[in-house]
């Protein structure tokens, strides 16, 4: 299974400054440790524990995960998922 | 409608049907013009709520400099507000926004102290709050914490909303400081526990997520995930794409973040179309798009007004 990953600037640092990677796994979690086993570091940024950490926005086919299963979010191929730091409005 | 000033005509703003973006007659879309404030946008119910709770907590005094990061309409509300009631205003603003933001807000009496574009937001509220520390007198208001914020929406814009749409089943609206949801999101589920609260939540391009660490990362004080039902991150391509199309159909002249907010609201609709269920989905139209026509939004195919808002806090 694919699955598109899009990297924020400053996570490029472990993806060689690739802008998107490309990963699999059944659960976001599955995908998160399988692009760690890839660009070792990069999942420790991104999970604490159980949870996604608070300044780390997930997105699944634009829909934020912490309203689907968060890492437990089934993902399939062709879907793209999207990570963003928390930012401002206003 | 008769109102004693300016200020006193503040909401009551009109909610219209959208007959030709509605898919069917059981699944309708409804626009709530908030554009129709005295400054052109929603920020007026907060940035008047916010003043008049300072006040009332004898916080702001006459003649008090309010000080406060906002990425435009905040001001822009704040501004016309503080000429009227007689307070200096200073303005941290991220520089790239918009030229008519910065006119506005000089031609309303503000100043403005621009903080650097990689950042966005983040970089405006972190420059402000270092101001207010070396300046102990200003008075910052700050939109993102400040309950009045999300209160004016609580006891405004969420009982229009009833009002007008007693059979509501969906609210959209966008997501930036968190108080336009948090307000409406509270009073309508009180009212009605099934309904849902939809964030569209702007994606913007590199510029604006170029923060030195995650840590750096910024969530509102006043958000609270659990009024929200779902939050969708949409893009400027689909953002402009909407805003075109709500001009092209039903003739309303929208800001581009109202593109991403009815984006995320026909969403909702195709949904409820496909599970055969009956939905009266309720958006904001958060501004017109008079301050948007520098940006080159309205203008030429999607690819090149997408290119012209890359790098742009365009919502």
């Amino acid at each position: 299974m694919a699955v598109e990953v899009q990297i924020p600037t400053i996570l490029r640092t472990y993806t060689d400054g690739a802008k998107t990677v490309t990963g699999s796994g059944d659960t976001l979690a599955a995908l998160v440790a399988e692009l760690d086993s890839h660009h070792p570091g990069i999942g420790e940024r991104l999970v604490d524990g159980a949870e996604l950490r608070k300044f780390v926005n997930v997105y699944l086919n634009d829909e934020d995960v912490r309203f689907l299963d968060g890492l437990d979010t089934s993902v399939a191929d062709g879907d793209v998922v999207t990570i963003l730091p928390a930012v401002a409005g206003g | 409608m008769r109102y004693e000033s300016l200020l006193a005509s503040v909401g009551h703003t009109p909610l219209v049907g959208l007959p030709a973006l509605s898919p069917t007659p059981e699944v309708r879309l409804w626009a709530k013009l908030e554009d129709r404030n005295p400054t052109g946008s929603v920020k007026d119910r907060p940035a008047l709520a916010m003043i008049e709770a300072a006040e009332a907590a004898g916080i702001l005094v006459p003649g008090a400099t309010i000080m406060e990061p906002t990425s435009g309409n905040t001001g822009i509300s704040l501004a016309m507000a503080s000429k009227l009631k007689g307070y200096k205003l200073i303005c941290v603003m991220p520089e790239n926004t918009s030229a008519e933001r910065t006119q506005l807000l000089k031609m309303w009496g503000a100043e403005v102290i621009y903080s650097d574009a990689a950042g966005g937001s983040n970089e405006a509220v972190r420059v402000a709050k270092v101001l207010a520390q070396e300046n102990p007198s200003y008075v910052m208001l700050y939109q993102y914490g400040n309950p009045a914020n999300a209160l004016s929406h609580y006891y405004g814009t969420g009982p229009e909303l009833l009002e007008d749409l007693p059979e509501i089943t969906h609210f959209v609206a966008g997501l930036g400081t968190t108080g336009t949801l948090m307000g409406v999101g509270r009073f309508l589920r009180e009212r009605i526990p099934d309904i849902s609260i939809v964030a569209a939540e702007p994606r913007y391009g590199e510029l604006v997520y170029g923060l030195r660490n995650l840590d750096e990362g910024f969530v509102p004080e006043l958000y609270d995930e659990s009024v929200l039902t779902t939050r969708y991150s949409v893009g400027p391509r689909d953002a402009v794409r909407r805003t075109r199309e709500l001009l092209e159909k039903e003739g309303i002249f929208a800001g581009i973040s109202t593109g991403a907010i009815l984006h995320a609201a026909l969403g909702m609709a195709a949904k409820a179309v496909k599970a055969g269920e009956r939905a009266d989905i309720a958006f904001i139209v958060a501004d017109g798009g008079w301050k948007y026509l520098s940006t080159g939004a309205y203008e030429g195919t999607l690819e090149e007004a997408e290119a012209r808002l890359d790098g742009q806090l365009w919502a």
